[in-house]
């Protein structure tokens, strides 16, 4: 459908995935996706390994580009952008972070110089600027140290400010990431995998850093995890991908009685966990 | 077209120069698919091969003109002297100014640096030691005209070229398939990690392969250097227009890069006709520019791991 | 041996660390001792190969190798102590340089003492200072923004260097090719510096994208490129033989009247000239090192992706990396063409521009301070040796000294002798498997 007529349908959308299809040489990634995320909602995507959902995530943000299907993404006015087309940064600057599968932070700043340079991607100084030291630059500096300040003490990191990212433990490394992609000032947050490898303490701390993520700052999450505890506590809906499909939506009980689900993913009783 | 007039032999003379371009690509490409980088030092390679063949042929011919049989022999031996000569730089090359480096995890510049480091060190050395002009290698056969096709002259050289390099093709084309130590190229040129945890000598594989790399690029540097001798600065052009070459038929891929080298040589010769010689090398510059710019995975695509 | 035993004594032996470093001791210095060696003879190919080992000087080098072993093996032994305490001397110095009053001071003081440097010099070494010192001094720190800030390699650093040059002669009506309207020498400088940019910036859009090895020899061939052409187009640029009559720099501005002297005075005079505008450079560099541009160059340097999901667009940044550093180059083209007055394009190779990376890598990329340091130590060493004329030393063997410097620069310290503390330890994270330190693999890795 167009642009126009999903915005009809779904008022309230952030964005919007229609008929998406990827390929790699031989291999389909991404088979006809489309879903559809709320303002404001935490929306999770599950599936096995494999089944295309980090695929989905390098469509959103322009890593990859599908040979066929648009995505439209909502400013909070309503107007719609497409998405396809263009680069990663100017994802980004439209108002998508991201997280990755693997943390990709800047090893050798310090945890501070990271956040700060998320802040920075909304300023506007130049060469010239930060050469002749302009009031706006000096503004904008200024600015930036405040508001990095601010989202490290959100995310719980400000003690360690002048550490090296690579020195941090693991779930710190996480948080950082996130106050990173926060610091672009996003209207949308994909999370990829957050909780991966984190051990109990870390994955109850992350809940509650995605809520107040969610609920404090009004920001959209959509969240790629596999782990169903964490999924079922904060996600509103579900998406379910199985091998490039879209399987299953719906909230996290329905999803979960779901039998085409149970079968693809969940696997038994036992193995829910 | 300004080279309709001489076509026939501006071809052939290109081919000729492709098949040497073929050789010295060859060696890149072969590199570039086990580490994924390009041997900037290779052109050093290829100028010892001259050497090499120089000094074998110096102390074989006296004054007697080779003739017959003994041509043949003269050209097998001054190959083989030319190629153990590139052979054993090549080798030291991955020992001294590579492998350091891959054990300490260095990071991908600190590669290419230490390569461009090597370059210049082999490069001045051989001028120092060997002196500053070019030295006349004692000709193993007597170059004559064989046969014309369509009027163009066919001299021995071109067919010596010709022979050698498909001789040489065919050998590295029986290693890589049919050998174990094909496959451990190939694999590792694939995937290092799994070929390592499947047993395959990853530093052995490594050094080979620069080994196989020298072999060609040596024999190279002796048929290039026949014809005008051979002096220390004799690497960096060629070898710059074989590192087009390669990329033009797809690094990492060893048909594109044969492929690549005959393309390179024939474009050359036919665009020098059009403009004059002292632009000759601009013409293969201007294709590394524009190959790299438009498709950089040349024409037969970024094929690694796999030889054809 | 029986099969139940270990590895016989001379493998063991021959594993043992110790042993190989031995062997790589001995060979470094053998091949130090060919390099330092004679020269060979036209004809004879083994002439310097023997008289370098063959000989009772060899003795010496062994007697190094020995030595240097030693020192090695045991300096971790033995040096626990000694070590530790120059670490602290080493923190006391870093910290004191923290806060702004002590670096400062230090800045004024290095300034003032260059000031005065050349006071102290003989007309010899005033030009060498001004010629190849300085010169170079002020394409390091350039090319250190290229190499260093946005870790891109620039094989043809020196086409700007030439452009600049060119451009000169262009507004000095000394090209063939006359220019359009008279120009005010001191605007020379804006209108060279600019057509530099401009090439940075034509030739770096479309190829910027690329990965690092590839980056560095398309930019070594057009370097390449750049000297054919202006040594083959007769027309516009005078051919080989080069250009002559270039005026030199002058100043006439708002009742400023300034001629740069010619010949043998000349050298103080473009000596302040440089001096002023490497300390320009320096605090440009500096400013900008340390702005949002800086870190954005920090950020594609790391993690190109990371940096583009932060909003950083890499192309943007690489390009004016590159425009900046070719800027630079443009400029010290312009002076050099100014004071000597004509430029012959055969002498400005590719090998020029591998020295000036040769000096960046040296003294440490993404250090001010380093570039600095080590096109200063370089350039003076190598004159120095030049000029001093001790036996062992060939001013045509400079390339085998840099190219061996290199291969062991990039061996045993490739962050240079004065890195900036972020590439330290960039390089040392990178060499635990934690980052890539440098842009050569972007494209490759994708999320």
């Amino acid at each position: 459908m167009s642009a126009a007529e999903a915005a009809a349908l779904h008022p309230d959308s952030v964005i919007e995935v229609s008929h998406v299809t990827l390929r790699f040489g031989g291999v389909t990634s991404l088979s006809d996706v489309t879903l559809q995320q709320n303002r404001g909602e935490i929306l999770s995507v599950i599936g096995p390994n494999g089944a295309g959902k980090t695929s989905l995530f390098n469509c959103l943000t322009c890593v990859y580009a599908p040979q066929e299907g648009s995505i439209v993404y909502y400013r909070p006015g309503g107007e719609s952008v497409a998405v396809l087309g263009r680069k990663p940064n100017q994802v980004n600057l439209l108002g998508i972070a991201r997280t990755f599968q693997t943390s990709r932070l800047f090893n050798a700043l310090t945890t501070f110089e990271n956040v700060k340079i998320g802040v920075e991607a909304r300023q506007h100084t130049g060469p010239i600027g930060a050469v002749l030291r302009l009031p706006r630059t000096r503004r904008e500096e200024k600015e930036g140290d405040e508001r990095a300040f601010e989202l490290l003490d959100f995310v719980g990191l400000r003690a360690q400010s002048n550490v090296l990212a690579s020195s941090l433990p693991f779930g710190a490394q996480r948080r950082l990431e996130i106050a990173r992609a926060l610091g672009t000032g996003p209207q949308l947050l994909l999370l990829d995998e957050p909780a991966a490898g984190g051990n109990h303490a870390e994955k109850a701390e992350l809940e509650r850093l995605i809520r107040r993520v969610n609920v404090e700052l009004g920001v959209s999450v959509l969240l790629i995890e596999h782990d169903m505890r964490l999924v079922m506590a904060i996600a509103q809906r579900v998406v379910v991908l199985n091998f490039g499909r879209v399987i299953a939506s719906g909230t996290p009980r329905e999803v979960q009685r779901d039998p085409a689900v149970v079968e693809a993913y969940l696997g038994t009783p036992k193995e829910r966990e | 077209m300004c080279f309709t007039q001489n076509f026939w032999s501006l071809l052939i003379e290109g081919l000729a120069n492709g098949f040497i371009y073929a050789l010295i690509a060859l060696g890149y490409t072969l590199v570039y698919g086990v580490l994924r980088l390009i041997n900037f030092a290779h052109s050093e390679v290829f100028m010892s091969g001259a050497f090499g063949g120089l000094f074998v042929l110096q102390n074989l011919i006296g004054s007697r003109q080779p003739g017959g049989l003994t041509s043949v022999w003269l050209v097998a031996i001054g190959i083989a002297g030319a190629a153990a000569a590139g052979g054993a730089v090549a080798f030291l090359l991955e020992r001294v100014a590579y492998r350091p480096l891959r054990r300490r995890n260095a990071p991908r510049l600190a590669f290419l640096i230490s390569a461009i480091g090597a370059s210049y060190f082999l490069y001045n050395l051989a001028g120092k030691e060997f002196g500053r002009q070019a030295i006349n290698i004692p000709a193993p056969f007597t170059n004559g005209t064989v046969f014309t096709v369509f009027g163009a002259p066919v001299q021995t050289y071109y067919l010596v070229v010709a022979a050698v390099t498909i001789v040489l093709l065919v050998l590295l084309d029986r290693v890589v398939a049919k050998t174990r130590l094909g496959q451990g190229i190939r694999s590792v040129a694939q995937d290092a990690e799994t070929a390592s945890l499947m047993g395959v000598n990853i530093d052995r594989t490594i050094s080979l392969t620069f080994v196989i790399g020298g072999l060609l690029g040596g024999a190279a540097g002796f048929l290039y250097a026949l014809p005008v001798g051979a002096v220390f600065t004799i690497g960096f052009t060629p070898g710059l227009k074989a590192f087009t070459a390669a990329v033009l038929g797809g690094i990492g891929n060893v048909r594109g890069a044969m492929i690549g080298g005959l393309l390179l040589g024939v474009v050359e010769n036919l665009s020098v006709a059009c403009i004059s010689t002292s632009w000759r090398d601009v013409v293969a510059f201007g294709i590394l520019v524009i190959v790299l710019m438009f498709r950089p995975t040349g024409l037969f695509g970024e094929r690694l791991g796999r030889s054809a | 041996m029986s099969v139940h035993e270990g590895p016989s004594r001379l493998n063991r032996l021959r594993d043992s660390r110790d042993f190989r470093r031995l062997g790589a001791c001995v060979f470094g210095m053998l091949v130090l001792a060919l390099v330092t060696g004679p020269e060979g003879i036209q004809g004879n190919p083994t002439y310097g190969v023997i008289q370098s080992w063959l000989r009772p000087r060899v003795v010496g080098f062994l007697i190094a190798a020995v030595v240097l072993w030693a020192l090695m093996t045991f300096w971790g032994r033995l040096s626990g102590r000694i070590r530790a305490e120059v670490v602290e001397v080493a923190d006391v110095g870093r910290r004191l340089f923290e806060s702004r009053l002590p670096r400062f001071g230090t800045y004024l003081l290095l300034i003032v003492l260059a000031v005065l440097l050349p006071q102290i010099l003989s007309g010899t070494w005033q030009e060498i200072t001004v010629d190849q010192i300085g010169t170079y001094v002020l394409l390091a720190l350039g090319l250190n923004v290229v190499v260093g800030f946005a870790g891109l390699l620039d094989l043809g650093y020196i086409a700007f260097y030439l452009i600049g040059a060119y451009s000169t002669a262009y507004w000095s009506g000394a090209l063939p090719v006359q220019p359009p309207f008279d120009l005010n020498p001191f605007f020379i400088i804006p209108f060279a510096v600019l057509a530099a940019m401009l090439t940075g910036v034509i030739l770096g859009t479309p190829t910027l994208r690329l990965r690092g090895d590839y980056l560095a020899i398309v930019t070594l061939g057009f370097g390449e490129i750049i000297q054919i052409v202006a040594t083959n187009l007769q027309g516009v640029t005078g051919g080989a033989e080069g250009v002559i009559g270039i005026r030199h720099f002058s100043v006439n501005l708002f009742g400023v009247r300034y001629a740069w002297p010619v010949g043998a005075t000349a050298n103080l005079p473009y000596y302040y000239l440089l001096l002023g505008f490497v300390v320009v450079a320096l605090v440009i560099f500096h400013l900008l090192e340390h702005s949002r541009v800086g870190r954005a160059w920090t950020a594609i340097r790391e993690d190109e992706v990371a940096a583009a999901a932060c909003g950083i667009n890499p192309l943007k940044y690489k390009i004016m990396a590159f425009a900046i550093g070719a800027s630079t180059s443009g400029f010290a083209g312009v002076l050099f063409a100014s004071k000597i007055g004509f430029i012959d394009p055969t002498e400005f190779s590719v090998q020029m521009s591998i020295l000036v990376l040769i000096l960046v890598v040296f003294g440490g990329q993404g250090s001010l301070a380093g570039a600095l340091v080590g096109a200063a130590f370089i350039q003076w060493g190598q004159n120095f040796l030049r000029v001093l004329n001790v036996g062992w030393y060939n001013e045509q063997d400079l390339y085998v000294y840099l190219g061996g410097l290199l291969v062991v620069m990039m061996i045993f310290r490739p962050q240079g002798v004065l890195p900036s503390r972020r590439r330290s330890r960039e390089i040392g994270l990178a060499e635990h498997g934690i980052g890539t330190a440098d842009a050569m693999s972007a494209g490759e890795t994708a999320p």
